[in-house]
């Protein structure tokens, strides 16, 4: 069986699934519940600084998209950090910490941008036994109008100078979790980095109203008849978050830097590929909410199972092997050719691929042959742009087959084995002249 | 064998909340939920081959997506757009060899979208819900139409007309409209008065007028319609039922099925209902497996269909078939009756003989016999024509039939007809009211275009 055991700083947790900073970190009770269940590590809700606690909307806090049988696909909240009194969070961290050593506790702060309150805070937490701390510079609503959160994840300075006052007041090691409210999510890592941040975590929530009630014409969720922007999580926030993760994977400045994934992961599949892409921990919220604790066993099993099969003993056989295939537009073979081809047999005739190329493509698809329904590609029209095979409802019943020798039906040129990309491609200006 | 004397035919074999549990729908509607899921398993093919196979071309993935959307009752224009009696068809069209046969997902998993239960989901909730009628009458017209019939193919016709500004007068010789619907479908089926709900909500469209007991032959003309009225729609149904042909048909006992379905519908209570205790049901088609179905459901404890060609011969669909079987029903194949026991005027047997294909592929008796203790035997093996009330004017016929053209125009100029009194229909409500709006708009054109 596959070790899922990680080393993420330097702090060891059994698997590399923790859950995030969030409700089901807010208190002992409910993180007893989450190790007994099987969850490699915590990332505790996030703590404000010494005084009167934040005070929470009495109302609904959650708006959510749905599919049609009611699966939740995205969630939304305008929850703020935790509205516990300090001193309580503080003793329940020491103590779970102190019942399971084993497991990873990861403190998520945010206070004012002052050095005096991160001064005031961080020895208090090191005090616990935890193992790090997490810097929420992401939560969207609430706390960024006061000056936190992600209006702190925005301002690169900003990160960089809390950073560096956390690394010299406090031992831990120290991941800055990053906002995905912004337009070039490598800015604010190479801040973090600069700063001297042990890792990033991202994503965090995402700015969004979930829908507007069209009886009362005021976003989800509503409060005596208003709404506010919440943050977004979920399933549907996953693709954004990969390729965040995977910019600064890539980025030269922060190449390297260890990175623990967040968002919308759902099963052992969504965390394999954030490992892929070099996340050495992923952290789980929304799925933890829906489903409850136990949805861990199927992750972890999940993970060994397909690692086991795959040959891999230890995360770090596939953790970052994705990274190298991401890469720019630029940079793509222009002489890969596809072509579309339909399994007649697996075909049912519903007609979807034929419409989609015809109304919104390339006229590739036929629909009727010797005057019954019939659906094949025309190869001299087929673009390959993988339409069809995306609105298919057959599994591989429509698949892009390449074409390796021989001319392209639709172009009339021959198909050229080398690769070729647009940086040296005749229509571009800005081609680069070969060096001799 | 011998057959005993005495047949055993009463009332109240179950108690009176057996009746109602019986006689409940067969197919409960969907609820918002099931429907909203149900709505989602539909691919909105192209060129929907459900749609292809619906006799009235509702355009079915339209009003499903609607559905999905979260607006049944435009959904239910949607369907109302092409059969006005949308409502009635969700309950009674055999789906299973219409639209949903012809589902791509029957294709792909066995498990078709249940078209059927989401057209129900969508008119129910339009009926339910609106107060008023989806369409809008043109301008007045000026013209006067007769229909004669209520069933489904005179109320579509009708309903047709009256959209494009016509007036129309349905004579319908029974003292309640909507033709079979009323008298002729399972009671499981249309529960709770809604074939007078549905022809209620048809003639809202105003601009028409049902003139009940008035039967064309006996208190009207087809001459005098032709002259008194711009056009004629004859909706007239098949009015008489084949016969057996044998000896002591008209004993006690011996029933015609398509009766006893009338009687079972119109009852206000069905435990005052008299049913055999042994009962066989001659013949393969719905009818059959209706009243099989339904004297079973009223306590009959051993029913029979006997049907002289094998399981693939059958009218009724497969689906029926089992429906049936699985509410206890025997379908024997490859029998036909060959006498009846009859002792002191009512039936107390019958025999049947064994049949095959000969060589030729003509039906012939084997001579062996199988004899059943009976306490009454249903005749379902068919409906006729009845050119009676045609005459007068000059109709032409195919056998017995009313023979009419693709747009349902008669031979005679001014005379169209549809549904079951037609050659070359397939005696379903669903084509009946597509009979009605083609010659609907074939009248339209005639008058006006
Ligand atoms: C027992 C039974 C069960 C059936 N079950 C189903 C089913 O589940 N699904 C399905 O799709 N189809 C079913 N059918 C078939 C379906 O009911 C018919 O195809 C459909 O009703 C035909 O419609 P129609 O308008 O042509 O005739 P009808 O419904 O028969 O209506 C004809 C109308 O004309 C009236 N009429 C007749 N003669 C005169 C006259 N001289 N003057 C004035 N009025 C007259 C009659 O009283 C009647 O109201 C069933 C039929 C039977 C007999
Ligand atoms: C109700 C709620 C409250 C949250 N509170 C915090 C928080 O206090 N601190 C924080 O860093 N992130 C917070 N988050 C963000 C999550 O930790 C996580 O980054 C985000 O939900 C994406 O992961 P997911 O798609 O698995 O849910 C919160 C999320 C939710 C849904
Ligand atoms: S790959 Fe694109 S162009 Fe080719 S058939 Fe499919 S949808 Fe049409
Ligand atoms: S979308 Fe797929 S199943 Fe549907 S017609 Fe095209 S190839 Fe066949
Ligand atoms: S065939 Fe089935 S899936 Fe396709 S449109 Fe009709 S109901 Fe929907």
């Amino acid at each position: 069986m596959a070790d899922l055991s990680t080393n993420f700083l330097g702090i060891k947790s059994p698997n590399p699934f923790w859950l995030a900073s969030a409700p089901p970190t807010d208190k002992a009770y409910n993180v007893e519940r989450a190790f007994e269940a099987g969850w490699g590590g915590v990332v505790w809700k996030t703590l404000g600084e010494a005084g009167p606690p934040v005070v929470n909307v009495n109302g609904p806090r959650y708006g959510a998209i749905w599919g049609p049988d009611r699966r939740l696909l995205g969630l939304n909240n305008i929850e703020l950090i935790t509205d516990r009194d300090l001193e309580i969070n503080l003793r329940e961290i020491t103590e779970v910490k102190k019942r399971w050593p084993d497991r990873a506790m990861i403190v998520s702060i945010m206070v004012p941008c002052d050095e005096q309150s991160w001064k005031a805070i961080l020895p208090r937490v090191e005090d616990t036994g935890a193992d790090g701390i997490e810097l929420n510079f992401g939560c969207p609503h609430g706390m960024s109008e006061r000056g936190m959160g992600a209006s702190v994840g925005q301002v690169p300075e900003y990160i960089q100078m809390v950073a560096e006052w956390c690394k010299q007041y406090c031992r831990l090691p120290v991941i800055v979790k990053l906002t995905p409210n912004i337009t070039d999510i490598r800015y604010p890592a190479r801040a973090a980095k600069a700063g001297g941040a042990d890792a990033v975590s991202l994503i965090n929530t995402i700015s969004s109203i979930v829908s507007i009630d069209l009886d009362n014409f005021a976003p989800m969720p509503t409060i005596d008849g208003k709404g506010s922007h919440g943050g977004y999580c979920g399933p549907a926030v996953k693709p954004i978050a990969l390729n965040m993760v995977a910019e600064i994977a890539r980025d030269a400045e922060t190449r390297g830097l260890p990175i623990s994934g967040i968002g919308g992961i759902q099963t052992w599949r969504d965390a394999a590929e954030y490992i892929a892409l070099g996340c050495g921990t992923v952290q789980v919220c929304t799925a933890a909410m829906t489903y409850g604790f136990k949805i861990v066993q199927e992750m972890t099993q999940g993970l060994s199972d397909w690692m086991d099969e795959k040959g891999y003993a230890t995360l770090a056989d596939f953790q970052g092997r994705a990274v190298p295939n991401v890469t720019d537009w630029q940079h793509l073979n222009l002489n890969y050719i596809t072509k579309a081809k339909i399994d007649q047999d697996l075909c049912i005739k519903c007609g979807r691929c034929h419409i989609a190329c015809e109304d919104t493509s390339h006229q590739a698809i036929t629909s009727m042959v010797d005057g019954v329904r019939h659906f094949e590609v025309m190869d001299d029209e087929c673009v390959g742009c993988n339409l069809c095979v995306n609105v298919c409802p057959v599994d591989d019943c429509i698949t892009m087959v390449e074409m390796t020798e021989g001319t392209d039906p639709r172009t009339g040129r021959p198909i050229d084995p080398d690769y070729a990309n647009w940086t040296t491609h005749p229509n571009n200006p800005m081609a680069k002249q070969a060096a001799e | 064998m011998t057959v005993s004397e005495t047949s055993d035919v009463k009332a109240r074999r179950l108690s009176s909340a057996d009746y109602a549990d019986n006689f409940s729908d067969i197919h409960p509607p969907l609820t918002p939920h099931e429907a909203l899921v149900e709505a989602d398993r539909c691919y909105f093919c192209y060129d929907a081959p459900c749609m292809t196979a619906c006799p009235t071309s509702i355009d079915i993935p339209m009003f499903i997506r609607k559905i999905q959307a979260g607006n049944p009752v435009g959904s239910a224009k949607t369907i109302f757009d092409e059969n006005i009696l949308g409502g009635m068809c969700a309950r009674v069209c055999p789906t299973e060899t219409l639209c949903e046969e012809a589902c791509v997902r029957e294709a792909a998993e066995g498990k078709p979208v249940k078209i059927g239960l989401l057209q129900r989901h969508a008119t129910d909730t339009f009926m339910e819900r609106e107060q008023s009628h989806p369409f809008q009458r043109a301008a007045p017209t000026g013209k006067k139409i007769a229909v004669v019939g209520a069933g489904p193919a005179g109320l579509s016709c009708a309903h047709r007309l009256a959209t494009h500004g016509h007036d129309v007068t349905i004579f319908e010789a029974r003292e309640k409209a909507g033709g079979l619907n009323e008298y002729g479908i399972a009671a499981y089926k249309t529960t709770n008065d809604f074939a007078q709900d549905e022809v209620e909500f048809v003639t809202e469209i105003g601009g028409i007028n049902i003139e009940n007991g008035k039967a064309l032959g006996r208190d009207v003309t087809l001459d005098q319609l032709a002259s008194d009225y711009d056009a004629v729609f004859l909706g007239l149904g098949l009015p008489g039922v084949n016969a057996l042909g044998m000896e002591g048909e008209d004993a006690n006992g011996v029933v015609d099925a398509v009766d006893f379905i009338g009687v079972l519908r119109q009852a206000e209570d069905l435990s005052a209902l008299e049913v055999g205790r042994r009962i066989v049901v001659i013949g393969g088609g719905m009818t059959a497996i209706d009243a099989a179905m339904q004297s079973k459901l009223l306590g009959a404890e051993e029913v029979t269909i006997a049907y002289r060609r094998g399981q693939e011969h059958m009218n009724a669909s497969l689906y029926e078939q089992e429906l049936a079987q699985t509410h206890g029903v025997v379908i024997r194949h490859w029998m036909m009756p060959n006498s009846l026991h009859v002792s002191n005027g009512a039936v107390t047997g019958i025999t049947l003989e064994r049949t095959e294909l000969d060589a030729s592929g003509k039906l012939s008796g084997t001579g062996e016999t199988v004899t059943l203790e009976v306490d009454q035997v249903f005749k379902a093996i068919g409906q006729t024509p009845d050119a009676g009330p045609l005459a007068g004017a000059d109709i032409a016929l195919e056998k017995g039939r009313i023979r009419t053209d693709e747009a349902r125009r008669t031979s005679h100029p001014k005379i169209w007809a549809g549904g079951d009194c037609i050659a070359g229909g397939e005696d379903l409500t669903v084509v009946s009211v597509e009979d009605g709006k083609i010659a609907a708009e074939s009248i339209h054109q005639a008058l006006i275009g």
